[in-house]
């Protein structure tokens, strides 16, 4: 089998990150809910892993990371916490629905949206995105990479845009975090939502958010804190305000390890492999006459992904093509993106998604490369038939 | 029942705080424990930091330097 879906999630991974969940399991009680050892046992490992967040995006300090369970619901609990009825917010059309719906939730509620274009590779321009500020533009909400192109924005520009009129960076990057260096200071993030089950190789159920110092976000959630239990309201501090309930400690054990080969391999080196086999696979099929590949592909900086189309053929049947007949993994479909696929007009045809780990091995790139030609061929001498 | 000792007993406003005072505490050699904030100090739970009260004296210095905001910081029997 040849795992070419790391997009979707990071089947591949260093063994320790099973290891320690396996061992956790043994090891940690419920963290914050007493000072006997297991309890305590799970807190020195939330803690320790939160420093290693802070270390990776560059907080300011550890508590400015709250742990959630994926980017979702770290997006859905900046744009509920942030962003009211009588605002305006600005998105693109690249984004996933995990920013799109949470905003149309709240376009019902009275905010205003501005939704800005992209050009025929899927780019966001920075002044397209400033001619949308308003007076009462509360936030910017967008990706840091599509997960459709793999198209990386330049954030700088757009935080220095949005920062001008007193607006907030809100950022989902669940598809750079560990595969692309994020400093959220000098990026000016204010708000940036993760998953851990991606590019930071963790297990599925965690992420988080990364909150600038200072920027409080009332919580989407509230309940079990372990701390001012008579309170009743939750606490505000973070990062208790917004880890309500029990912490998934035994996902953290196995995010924790991952984040340990990450800082010790560093998320360049990481990102300069999956750049190289992403190159190698665009630069076998991009002479094949009926292959589209959408985003641009000589981008200095882009995240490992590469999406395209054979003809008209249906992406579905193309990628269990590539499935029953080669044993490779992509995706195939809409990649929960309308708005980028009514942008390519793929609404009907989706469109097959391969994505690339450093764990992928020249070979298996040789092997995608080859099955795609085959289809390719196979499909021509159907249309001419 | 244990035998009543003097201590200072310093609370946190989060548990990350608590975790962060056992990490730097442990770096610097600097005594004590976390245990589950006493009852005289706040009814409900959480974590507190317990340091006999001559090594809090000693060490007054070192804690001051940690750079965390304590909630409380109350002398009690424990």
């Amino acid at each position: 089998m040849i795992y070419l879906d790391s997009a979707a999630t990071s089947f591949l991974k260093p063994p320790q990150v099973a290891e320690a969940v396996c061992q956790s399991f043994g090891h940690i009680g419920n963290a914050g809910r007493g000072a006997h050892a297991p309890t305590l046992n799970a807190s020195r490992l939330l803690y320790s892993t939160r420093e290693k967040l802070a270390q990776l995006f560059h907080a300011e300090q550890p508590a400015c990371v709250a742990f959630a369970s994926n980017a979702t619901q770290a997006l859905n609990t900046a744009i509920n916490g942030l962003i009211g009825p009588d605002d305006h917010v600005i998105t693109t059309v690249c984004e996933h629905n995990s920013v799109l719906r949470p905003l149309f939730r709240k376009e019902q509620e009275g905010t205003q949206l501005s939704i800005v274009p992209a050009d025929e590779e899927g780019k966001i321009h920075p002044s397209q995105l400033k001619a949308c500020i308003r007076k009462n533009t509360r936030a910017v909400v967008m990706h840091h990479a599509s997960n459709v192109t793999g198209n990386v924005t330049d954030l700088a520009k757009i935080a220095a845009i949005a920062h001008d009129t007193g607006a907030l960076l809100i950022v989902d990057a669940a598809q750079t975090a560990g595969s692309i260096p994020i400093d959220v200071q000098t990026m000016g993030i204010d708000v940036l939502c993760f998953t851990g089950h991606k590019g930071l190789l963790g297990p599925q159920g965690t992420g988080g958010i990364c909150v600038r110092k200072g920027l409080h976000i009332p919580p989407f959630l509230v309940g079990g804190s372990g701390v001012h239990s008579f309170d009743r309201e939750h606490p505000s501090d973070m990062p208790t305000v917004l880890e309500a309930g029990t912490a998934n400690g035994h996902g953290i054990a196995g995010l924790e390890a991952a984040l340990d080969f990450l800082l010790e391999t560093g998320v360049e080196t990481m990102h300069q492999r999956e750049t190289k086999l992403m190159h190698r696979f665009v630069q076998g099929i991009r002479d094949i006459d009926t292959i589209t590949v959408y985003g641009d592909m000589d981008a200095a900086v882009r995240a490992p992904i590469v999406t395209l189309n054979i003809g008209n053929a249906d992406a579905a049947e193309v990628s269990d093509i590539l499935w029953e007949d080669y044993e490779i993994c992509v995706r195939a479909g809409a990649h929960c993106a309308p708005l980028m696929h009514r942008h390519f007009g793929t609404e009907q045809q989706g469109a097959v998604r391969f994505s690339f780990s450093y764990w992928n091995t020249e070979e298996e790139i040789d092997r995608a490369v080859q099955a795609v030609r085959e289809i390719a061929a196979d499909y021509e001498e159907t249309i001419h038939a | 029942m244990r035998e009543k000792k003097d201590y200072m007993v310093l609370t946190f406003h989060t548990t990350t705080e608590a975790m962060e005072m056992e990490k730097k505490c442990g770096e610097r050699h600097i005594p004590g424990r976390l245990i589950p904030v006493p009852r005289a100090i706040t009814a409900g739970c959480g974590l507190a930091w317990r340091i006999a009260q001559a090594e809090y004296e000693s060490h007054r210095a070192a804690i001051d330097a940690l750079g965390i905001s304590f909630q409380q910081a109350v002398a009690l029997k424990l």
